[in-house]
C-alpha cells in the first residue's frame, strides 16, 4: 500500500464502488489482489460506498408461504420458507451477488474447456459445516448427485439433464461434464434446489439433520412455525452480520404486516400491493420494490386463425396500455414488460430494444393491413393467476376498443386452471417464475418442440441462435445472440408480456441493507440474514 | 354411582367404534381428493419420472384399502406412523401442536366459563333492564362476528395502537409461565368473546325458564332475596343445560380455532391439520381428525355425567 500505483488503483476500486460498478464481493476480491488486509478494504468500502456494516443483533425475519409438512430435502425445496432458510444455512457451489452479477461461494472459482462441456469448480478451502467438517469435492458431487439419476426425486432434475458425469479433482475441485455445451452452468448451480449438504459416504447427502455449510446454523425450529439460528463463526463467507436469527413463519398477510408495523419482527418477505402505499406512509418502515423476473405473460397461438397473422400478434400487442395497467392492477408495484421474456434484472437483458408503447392507431393500420378489421377474439384468464387477473383483463379489453378490437374476457375456475386452460385455450393469461438465465427460460417456453411452448411459436432463425448461444462462452457475442432472440419475440412472437411482477418487501427500523439487493428472491436475494444488519 | 361408571364404559366403548367409523370415512375423503402427495411435495417442478420415484418412496404405489389397513395395525397398537411428507413420527409432531391448543383453550375457558356463568346469572337477576341488554348485544354481537375480524380489530387496539400486547403469538421453549399468558392473552381474549355469548344466553335462558316454578314463587313468598332465589333454589336445577353448553363450547374451543391460529400466528393442531390436508398427508390428517372426534366424545361424555351429577333424581334413581 506505499506505492504510488496501489493508491491510484484503490482510488479507482473506491470510485467504481462509489459508481455501482462493481459489487462489495468484487471489491473486497480485487483489493485483495491489490495487497490490501481484509478489515482495510472493509473500511474503504465503507467510506466510498455505503454506511458501515456493524455486527451484533437479532434479526427477526417474518417470511409468508411456510407449511408444516416442509422439509430440509433440497429437491422438493418449493416453498418460501424453505427457499429462505435454505440461503441462510446452507451454502451453494455459486451466487447472485447485490448487483445481480454471477459471484463465487463454495467456489471460489470456476473455468470451461472451449466447448463449454466440462466445467472445473474449484472449491473455498475454507469452507465448513456446522459440525466443522470441511467441505469437500465429495460433499458437492453427492449433494449435484441428489438431483440426478433414476431414483432421484428432485424438482430440479431437469436442470440437470445434460449432465453426464460429475466428479472430484482431487480434494477441492469438482469436473461437471456436459452432454452438450453450456455455457450458463456456473450460473445454473444458483438454483435453490443445488444447496451443498454434508456427504454420508454412500453417494447419498446427509438432508435429514439440517447440517449446512451456510453463514447460520439451526439452533432450534420447527417447519411452518419458527427457527432460531446463530452464526456459523467459520463461515467462508463475507457478511453474517447478525448474531441471531429468528425465522417466522407468518403466512396471514395481515399478521406480517401488523407484526411489522409492531416491531414484533425486523422484516416481512411479501407486502400486499393493496395496503402498500398505506405502509410506506409509516416513516419507520422502509418498503424495498425490486424487479424481479418473474413475468405475466398472455401467450396467443400462432399456429390458429386468427393469431396465425403476425399483424394481428402485433395488433393486440400496440392496444395494450401497460403502465395504466401497472398503476391500477399492480399499484406501480411492477416493471413495464416489452414483449419478449428477459427481465432488466436478468444477465444478458439488451437495454437498447425499444420499449413497445400504447398505438391504438397503429394496431388498427396493422389490422387493416391483415384484413382483420374489427377484431374479436375470446381470451381465458382465472383470479389464481395473479392479484386482479381478470381486472388486467378487463382492463386491457378496454384499451383495445380504441383500436377497433373487442376481447372478450373469459373468465375460467381457478381449479386446474393450468391443466385444461393454459397451452389449450388460444389467448389466456398465465404467471411464471423467473429462472436464472435467458437460456432456461427461452429452451422451457419459446423452443419449438418444448412441452411448454405456450404460444406454439415456430421461428426458425430464433431456434437456431438458441442452440447457438448456449454453448457460445463469448460473453459479447452471447450478448448479441440473445438480443437477436428478444427482437424476434417481441416482433413475430406469440406472447405478451404486459409486466414483470416486482418483489416488494419491507424492513423495520433500524435495518439497513447494501446499495444494491440482488433480485433473484425477495430480501437482497433471500440472504437478508447474511448481508444486512442493524444500524448503531 | 355403579350406574354411572356403567355408563362411561358403554359410552367409550360406543365412542371407539365412532372412531373407527370416522377413520374409515376420513381415509376414503383424502383419497377422493384431486392430485396426490407427490404432485402436491413437487409442485411445479414435478415430471413424471421423479413423480413415480416419489410415489414409489412414499408407498403410494400400494393399493388404497392396503394402505389403510397398514395404518390401522399400527393404530390400534397407538402407533399412527409416521408422516408421509416429513417422514417424522406422527405423534410427536401432533402432541407438541395439541398441548399448544389445548393451553390455549385452557385459558379461554378459565376467562370465558366463569365469566358468562356470572353474567348469565346477574342478567337473569335484572333481566328487561339496561343492564341486560347491553350484556346481550355487546355479547351477541360478538359472537356474530367473525372471530378473524374480531382477532383483528384486538390487534388494532390493543396491539397497534396501544402496544399493550403482542400482535403475534411467537411461542419459544425459554418462556417463564407469566410470558406466556401475556404473549397469548389476544388470542384467547379472541376466543373468549367468541364463546361468552352461548354459554351466557343459556344460563339466563335457564335460569329464567325456572322462575315461573311454582318452588320459585314460594321462595320469593317467604322472602328471600332475589339473587338467593336465583343462585340457591334457580341454579341448581339449570345446570344440566349450562353443562352442556360449556361442554360444546368447550369442544369448539378445541377444534374450531383454526382462524384464530392463523391470525395470530400460534401454533396449534388446527393449523397442521389444514397443511396435512393441502399435502394430503393422511397419517396427520387421520391423526388431527381423531383427536378431534374423540375431543367431541369425551366432552359431550363428560356433560351427561355432570348432568346427572347434579341431578339427584337422576343420581338415586328408584
Amino acid at each position: 500500500m506505499t506505492k504510488k500505483t496501489d493508491k491510484v488503483l484503490m482510488d479507482r476500486l473506491a470510485s467504481a464502488a462509489r459508481s455501482g460498478d462493481i459489487s462489495r464481493r468484487s471489491f473486497m476480491h480485487f483489493a485483495a489482489a491489490a495487497g490490501m488486509t481484509a478489515s482495510a478494504a472493509t473500511g474503504l468500502w465503507g467510506t466510498s460506498a455505503a454506511a458501515q456494516p456493524s455486527r451484533g443483533g437479532t434479526f427477526r425475519w417474518g417470511v409468508h408461504d411456510g407449511n408444516s409438512s416442509d422439509t430440509h430435502d433440497p429437491g422438493t425445496y418449493v416453498t418460501r420458507q424453505m427457499i429462505f432458510l435454505a440461503h441462510t444455512h446452507r451454502s451453494y457451489l455459486t451466487l447472485i451477488e447485490p448487483d445481480n452479477s454471477l459471484g463465487p461461494d463454495v467456489a471460489t472459482s470456476w473455468e470451461a474447456t472451449p466447448d463449454a462441456k466440462e466445467w472445473t469448480f474449484e472449491l473455498n478451502p475454507d469452507a465448513s459445516f456446522h459440525s466443522g467438517k470441511p467441505v469437500t469435492a465429495q460433499d458437492v458431487i453427492d449433494s449435484l448427485n441428489h438431483h440426478r439419476g433414476d431414483a432421484s426425486t428432485s424438482a430440479a432434475k431437469a436442470l440437470l439433464t445434460d449432465v453426464t458425469d460429475i466428479k472430484a479433482d482431487g480434494e477441492n475441485a469438482v469436473v461437471i461434464s456436459l452432454a452438450r455445451g453450456n455455457a450458463d452452468l456456473p450460473w445454473l448451480m444458483t438454483d435453490y434446489h443445488f444447496a451443498i449438504c454434508p456427504s454420508n459416504g454412500d453417494g447419498t447427502i446427509d438432508w435429514k439433520s439440517g447440517d449446512g455449510c451456510g453463514p447460520y446454523k439451526i439452533e432450534s425450529g420447527e417447519f411452518g412455525i419458527q427457527w432460531a439460528l446463530s452464526r456459523h463463526d467459520g463461515w467462508h463467507g463475507e457478511g453474517a452480520y447478525f448474531d441471531k436469527v429468528e425465522m417466522l413463519i407468518l403466512n396471514d398477510p395481515n399478521a406480517r404486516q401488523t407484526a411489522l408495523v409492531t416491531g414484533d419482527v425486523n422484516c416481512v418477505s411479501l407486502i400486499e400491493l393493496k395496503t402498500l402505499a398505506l405502509l410506506e406512509r409509516n416513516p419507520d418502515i422502509k418498503v424495498d420494490n425490486i424487479p424481479s423476473g418473474g413475468a405475466i405473460t398472455m401467450p396467443m397461438h400462432c399456429d390458429t386463425a386468427p393469431f396465425d397473422d403476425v399483424n394481428v400478434r402485433n395488433a393486440l400487442k400496440l392496444a395494450m396500455n401497460r403502465d395504466e395497467i401497472i398503476e391500477k392492477i399492480s399499484f406501480g408495484a411492477a416493471t413495464k414488460g416489452n414483449d419478449f421474456h428477459l427481465s432488466p434484472v436478468q444477465p444478458y437483458w439488451p437495454e437498447d430494444i425499444p420499449q413497445r408503447e400504447y398505438d391504438p392507431d397503429q394496431a388498427k393500420s396493422l389490422l387493416k393491413k391483415a384484413g382483420q378489421e374489427g377484431l374479436s377474439v375470446n381470451m381465458s384468464v382465472a383470479d389464481s393467476v395473479y392479484t386482479g387477473a381478470v381486472d388486467m383483463c378487463v382492463l386491457y379489453a378496454e384499451q383495445a376498443k380504441a383500436a377497433g378490437i373487442n376481447i372478450n374476457v373469459v373468465r375460467e375456475p381457478n381449479d386446474g386452471y393450468y391443466s385444461d386452460v393454459w397451452l389449450k385455450k388460444p389467448f389466456s393469461a398465465v404467471s411464471w417464475g423467473a429462472r436464472p438465465t435467458p437460456d432456461v427460460m427461452f429452451t422451457l417456453a419459446y423452443k419449438d418442440d418444448a412441452a411448454w411452448n405456450e404460444s406454439r411459436w415456430q421461428n426458425e432463425r430464433f431456434n437456431e441462435l438458441l442452440l447457438q448461444a448456449k454453448g457460445e462462452l463469448d460473453e459479447s457475442l452471447r450478448a448479441e445472440m440473445y438480443r437477436e432472440m428478444c427482437v424476434l419475440m417481441r416482433d413475430d412472437g406469440g406472447t405478451i408480456i404486459p409486466f414483470f411482477n416486482n418483489w416488494v418487501y419491507a424492513r423495520g427500523k433500524g435495518v439497513e441493507r447494501g446499495e444494491d439487493v440482488a433480485a433473484s428472491w425477495s430480501c437482497d436475494g433471500a440472504r437478508a440474514a447474511s448481508r444486512w444488519w442493524f444500524s448503531t | 354411582m355403579g350406574d354411572i361408571l356403567g355408563l362411561v364404559a358403554k359410552r367409550l366403548g360406543l365412542g371407539l367404534i365412532i372412531l373407527l367409523v370416522i377413520s374409515v370415512i376420513i381415509f376414503f375423503m383424502v383419497e377422493l381428493l384431486p392430485g396426490d402427495i407427490a404432485e402436491a411435495v413437487l409442485g411445479q417442478g414435478a415430471t413424471p419420472e421423479n413423480l413415480a420415484a416419489l410415489r414409489k418412496e412414499m408407498g403410494l404405489d400400494q393399493p388404497a384399502i392396503v394402505r389403510y389397513l397398514d395404518w390401522l395395525s399400527g393404530a390400534v397398537m397407538l402407533d399412527f406412523g409416521n408422516s408421509i411428507v416429513t417422514g417424522t413420527s406422527v405423534s410427536q409432531t401432533i402432541s407438541e401442536r395439541f398441548a399448544n391448543t389445548l393451553f390455549l383453550a385452557t385459558y379461554a375457558a378459565a376467562i370465558a366459563v366463569p365469566i358468562s356463568i356470572v353474567l348469565g346469572i346477574i342478567v337473569a337477576l335484572l333481566r328487561n333492564s339496561i343492564f341486560d341488554r347491553v350484556a346481550n348485544v355487546a355479547t351477541l354481537t360478538s359472537i356474530s362476528s367473525p372471530e378473524f375480524f374480531l382477532g383483528y380489530i384486538l390487534i388494532l387496539y390493543l396491539a397497534v395502537k396501544t402496544s399493550m400486547f403482542p400482535a403475534i403469538a411467537s411461542l419459544s421453549s425459554d418462556m417463564d409461565f407469566g410470558d406466556l399468558l401475556y404473549r397469548t392473552f389476544l388470542p384467547a381474549l379472541t376466543l373468549v368473546l367468541v364463546v361468552t355469548a352461548h354459554m351466557m344466553r343459556m344460563t339466563r335462558a335457564a335460569i329464567i325458564n325456572l322462575l315461573a316454578s311454582p318452588y320459585i314463587e314460594m321462595a320469593r313468598l317467604k322472602g328471600t332475596p332475589p339473587w338467593k332465589v336465583i343462585v340457591k333454589h334457580a341454579l341448581p336445577n339449570a345446570w344440566a343445560p349450562i353443562i352442556n353448553v360449556v361442554a360444546l363450547n368447550l369442544a369448539y374451543l378445541i377444534t374450531g380455532v383454526v382462524l384464530v391460529e392463523v391470525v395470530f400466528v400460534y401454533p396449534g393442531i388446527g393449523q397442521a391439520l389444514v397443511d396435512a390436508v393441502s399435502k394430503r398427508d393422511f397419517p396427520v390428517v387421520q391423526a388431527c381428525c381423531l383427536i378431534f372426534a374423540a375431543t367431541f366424545i369425551l366432552l359431550n361424555l363428560a356433560a351427561d355425567v355432570g348432568a346427572i351429577l347434579t341431578n339427584p333424581r337422576l343420581r338415586h334413581p328408584k
